[in-house]
């Protein structure tokens, strides 16, 4: 059956009532989603690096072991990142979760399918790669679940299929200085604009 | 220090860099020429060592460990350079501090063919893609040329890369010297 999860609300979903939790989002949907339900110092939305985004929040949870970190991204970002998988399985960071907005299909380049129409299952690789804690959301009543197991200690590979749509694009900030200077600000004070 | 003490010790003095400068995260691929560096990282508890399947994980990486105040370095062979192209863009975009430790192959009496293209294009790689890159040739010139590299990348805000050359290193040779 085809996903139907809708993917603004699975994203309001897992950010409702956040609190201080550092949420990085991957190129393309992802970063508009996050930006759509609301920006903030503590957004870190990608422009590019396609493939870096899981390990760009194990950087930063290994940096800030007290803060939750969440990385949203899509399907393809994610294949482009797959020995990321392992390496974060490795380092077993307790505050990192990653989530997979699932559609699959390259939504910013004509819809084309990714390997995940055709089967490739992400959990499994995932799991595969040694990360304990899995979780794979079809239904909009998984929803809640999905959002205490992001909040709960240890690392957490989550995939939520989501309905192949294309929403209203809401832009977060290009400045790509502005959103590292931001968030370092919101983390360190301003010692963040001094640090040797 | 006489010269075939500091022949024998510089990867004890990147070390010893690496703590001064207070490195935290540690990304690397293997190489054989780090392999007492790795060593000496690794026995150190301020210091995580994260081993990575693909070069370009490890830019990716220390963009967020800055992100979150850590300061790290990416320590790798010159072939795992041609890996990190795209995700150089992350630390340009973003202007996040990312010194590079670079072992040479394909460079001075290199054994394997398949070693040379990669380990020839790697300076105008780098530099094509923003990094401020330095060669260190000798032995004596390894530590000073790591410490401006880091200097440089922590305080003006960018990729930067020592090439440490196979002259430094020696050439493997498969046995069939």
């Amino acid at each position: 059956m085809a996903p139907t999860l809708d993917r603004r609300l699975l994203c309001a979903a897992v950010l409702k009532d956040r609190g201080d939790m550092l949420v990085i989002a991957g190129l393309g949907a992802p970063a508009w989603d996050i930006t759509a339900i609301g920006d903030c110092d503590t957004n870190f939305p990608l422009w590019g690096g396609m493939g870096g985004a899981a390990m760009l929040g194990l950087g930063l949870a290994l940096a800030q072991p007290r803060r939750k970190v969440l990385v949203i991204t899509g399907d393809g970002e994610m294949l482009m990142g797959l020995g990321s998988l392992a390496t974060i399985a490795v380092q077993r960071p307790d505050n990192l979760a990653i989530l997979v907005q699932d559609n699959e299909h390259y939504g910013e380049t004509g819809m084309q399918p990714t390997h995940t129409a055709d089967g490739v299952d992400l959990v499994a690789m995932a799991r595969g790669a040694g990360i304990a804690r899995t979780l794979l959301v079809t239904q909009p009543d998984q929803l809640d679940s999905l959002r205490a197991a992001i909040h709960a200690p240890g690392c957490l590979f989550a995939l939520a299929k989501i309905a192949p749509t294309r929403e209203a694009l809401v832009l977060p900030p290009r400045d790509g200085a502005l959103l590292q200077a931001r968030m370092r600000a919101a983390l360190l004070g301003p010692e963040a604009y001094h640090q040797l | 220090m006489p010269a075939d003490t500091v022949s024998e010790t510089w990867p004890e003095q990147i070390y010893d860099l690496f703590r001064r400068h207070a490195i935290r995260q540690v990304a690397l691929v293997p190489d054989a020429g780090h392999a007492r560096l790795i060593r000496l990282c690794q026995a150190d508890n301020a210091m995580r060592v994260v081993t990575l399947t693909s070069e370009q994980e490890g830019i990716a990486l220390l963009c967020g460990a800055w992100l979150g105040g850590d300061k790290g370095v990416l320590l790798m062979q010159s072939s795992g350079v041609g890996n990190c192209i795209n995700m150089l863009s992350l630390a340009i975009n973003h202007r996040a501090p990312l010194p590079m430790v670079v072992t040479m192959r394909g460079d001075f009496g290199e054994f394997n063919p398949a070693q040379v293209p990669m380990g020839q294009a790697t300076p105008a790689v780098l530099q094509a893609m923003g990094t401020l890159v330095h060669r260190a040739d000798r032995a004596e010139d390894v530590a000073p040329t790591v410490d401006a590299s880091l200097r440089l990348a922590f305080n003006t805000f960018r990729p930067t890369a020592t090439l440490i050359g196979q002259r430094v290193l020696g050439a493997k040779t498969f046995g069939k010297d």
